[in-house]
C-alpha cells in the first residue's frame, strides 16, 4: 500500500475559563490534532482501499501522543475524545471511513484502553471546510456533561487530492455543565455506555 | 490580571511538503489567542487606558504561550504579527488601544529582540470571524521570505461584548520561499527595516 504523505499538521489547544458564569477553578482544556495527507485514492474508483488503515496507524498514534502532550502530558487527565475527517473533492466519503480504525484505536491505546466508542463525523469538502468534531466521555458514552464538539479546519486544506484527519481530546465536562444525566463520577465503565 | 479572560487558544502549524516537494526543516508557526471581555463595550468611553493596560499584559502572556507552543526559546523566533477582532458592541478603536500603545514592549522582551514593526490587522465582527494575522521578520521588516499571514478563527468568539486578541510567532519563513529580496542572513538589524 502507498506510504502516508503528510503535507501539514495543525495542533489547536483551547483553555476555557468561563462562559458568562462562575470562573472555573480548573479550566477546561480541549485540543485538536490535524494532519493533512495525500489521498492515494483520489480521482479514481478503487475497490480495495482497506489496507490503507494499517498504513495510517503510526500517524494515528503520533497524533494521539501529540494531543496528550498538548494537554499537559498526563494521559490520566483525558476525559473526552472524538475524531473526524474531511475528504478533498477528488475523493469519496468512504476514504474518510478509513480513519475510524487507526484514529480510534490509537487514542484508546494511548489512553490505556478507553471503553467508549469514539464519536466521529466526516464529510467531503474544499479547502477551509470546517468540521464540528463530536466529543464524548472516553469510558461511558452517556455521560451528559461531556457531550461537546470542537470546530476544526485549515484554510488551505484539504486540496482535491488530500484528506484532513482530526483527533480531539478534552480534559473534562463543558465549563458550565448543568443539565443533569449520567455523571462522570457515576460511570461503571463496563460496557462503554454507562 | 486586568483582563477578564474567557478562553485562551493556541494553534501550531507545521508544513512538511508543498507542491510535492519536501519542506526540510518544516516551517512552523504558532498563534496564541485570548478571548476577553471588552470593558468598553456598549458605550462611548473617551479614555481607553484600561484597554491599553490589558494589551500590555496580553502581549506578555500570548507571546509566552506562542513561543512555548513552538517549543523554542524567545530569541529563536523569526517573525511575528498581531491582530484583534472586536465584537459588535465595541469599536475598532478598542482594538487599536489593545494592540498599539503597550502590547509591543512585552512581546519584544519575551523574544529578546524585535527591532521591526510588529505587523498588525484589526476588524470588528461576529462569532467565528476570521483574523488574518500579518507576519513579518522581527528584526528586519524587509526580509521578503518572511512576509506571510496566518489565519485564526474561534467559532464562538468574539461575542458582542468581547475582544479576540492574537499574537503569531514563527521559527521560519514561507515554505519554499523563492521570490528573492533581502534574506535573513543579510540582516543588519539596526533600523528594524533591513
Amino acid at each position: 500500500m502507498p506510504e502516508v504523505q503528510v503535507r501539514k499538521k495543525l495542533t489547536t489547544v483551547e483553555e476555557i475559563f468561563h462562559e458568562g458564569g462562575p470562573i472555573s477553578k480548573v479550566p477546561l482544556r480541549r485540543a485538536a490534532a490535524l494532519a493533512v495527507i495525500h489521498n492515494p485514492f483520489a480521482g479514481k474508483y478503487f475497490d480495495e482501499i482497506a489496507g490503507f488503515m494499517d498504513d495510517l496507524k503510526p500517524l494515528g498514534l503520533e497524533m494521539a501522543r501529540s494531543l496528550i502532550a498538548a494537554l499537559g502530558g498526563d494521559a490520566k487527565t483525558i476525559e473526552g475524545y472524538g475524531k473526524g475527517a474531511i475528504i478533498g473533492s477528488a475523493g469519496e466519503i468512504e476514504h474518510g471511513a478509513l480513519w475510524h480504525l487507526p484514529g480510534g484505536y490509537a487514542m484508546r491505546e494511548i489512553l490505556g484502553g478507553a471503553k467508549a466508542i469514539v464519536a466521529s463525523t466526516k464529510k467531503v469538502g474544499g479547502p477551509g471546510t470546517r468540521l464540528d468534531v463530536p466529543i464524548t466521555h472516553i469510558n461511558a458514552s452517556y455521560v451528559r456533561s461531556h457531550f461537546d464538539a470542537m470546530e476544526v479546519g485549515i484554510t488551505d486544506a484539504p486540496r482535491a487530492d488530500e484528506i484532513l484527519l482530526a483527533l480531539v481530546m478534552t480534559t473534562g465536562a463543558r465549563v458550565h455543565a448543568r443539565v443533569g444525566g449520567l455523571k462522570a463520577s457515576e460511570v461503571k465503565g463496563e460496557d462503554g455506555l454507562r | 490580571m486586568k483582563a477578564r479572560i474567557r478562553k485562551l487558544a493556541t494553534f501550531v502549524e507545521e508544513t512538511r511538503t508543498e507542491s510535492g516537494r519536501p519542506v526540510d526543516p518544516p516551517t512552523r508557526r504558532a498563534a496564541a489567542v485570548a478571548v476577553i471581555e471588552n470593558p468598553c463595550a456598549g458605550k462611548y468611553v473617551e479614555d481607553l487606558s484600561e484597554l491599553m493596560e490589558i494589551g500590555e499584559e496580553l502581549g506578555e502572556l500570548l507571546t509566552q504561550r506562542a513561543v512555548a507552543a513552538l517549543g523554542i526559546s524567545g530569541p529563536a523566533a523569526e517573525s511575528y504579527g498581531k491582530a484583534a477582532a472586536v465584537g459588535e458592541n465595541g469599536e475598532i478603536e478598542h482594538a487599536a488601544a489593545i494592540l498599539h500603545p503597550k502590547l509591543g514592549t512585552p512581546v519584544r522582551r519575551v523574544l529578546g529582540k524585535g527591532a521591526a514593526l510588529i505587523p498588525s490587522s484589526k476588524k470588528r465582527g461576529g462569532l467565528g470571524v476570521v483574523l488574518d494575522i500579518p507576519l513579518g521578520h522581527k528584526d528586519a521588516a524587509f526580509v521578503r521570505s518572511h512576509f506571510d499571514g496566518m489565519e485564526v478563527r474561534i467559532n464562538d468568539a468574539p461575542r458582542a461584548n468581547e475582544i479576540m486578541v492574537a499574537i503569531a510567532v514563527t521559527d521560519s519563513g514561507r515554505p519554499l520561499a523563492r521570490v528573492g529580496g533581502l534574506t535573513k542572513d543579510q540582516i543588519k538589524g539596526e533600523d528594524g527595516l533591513r
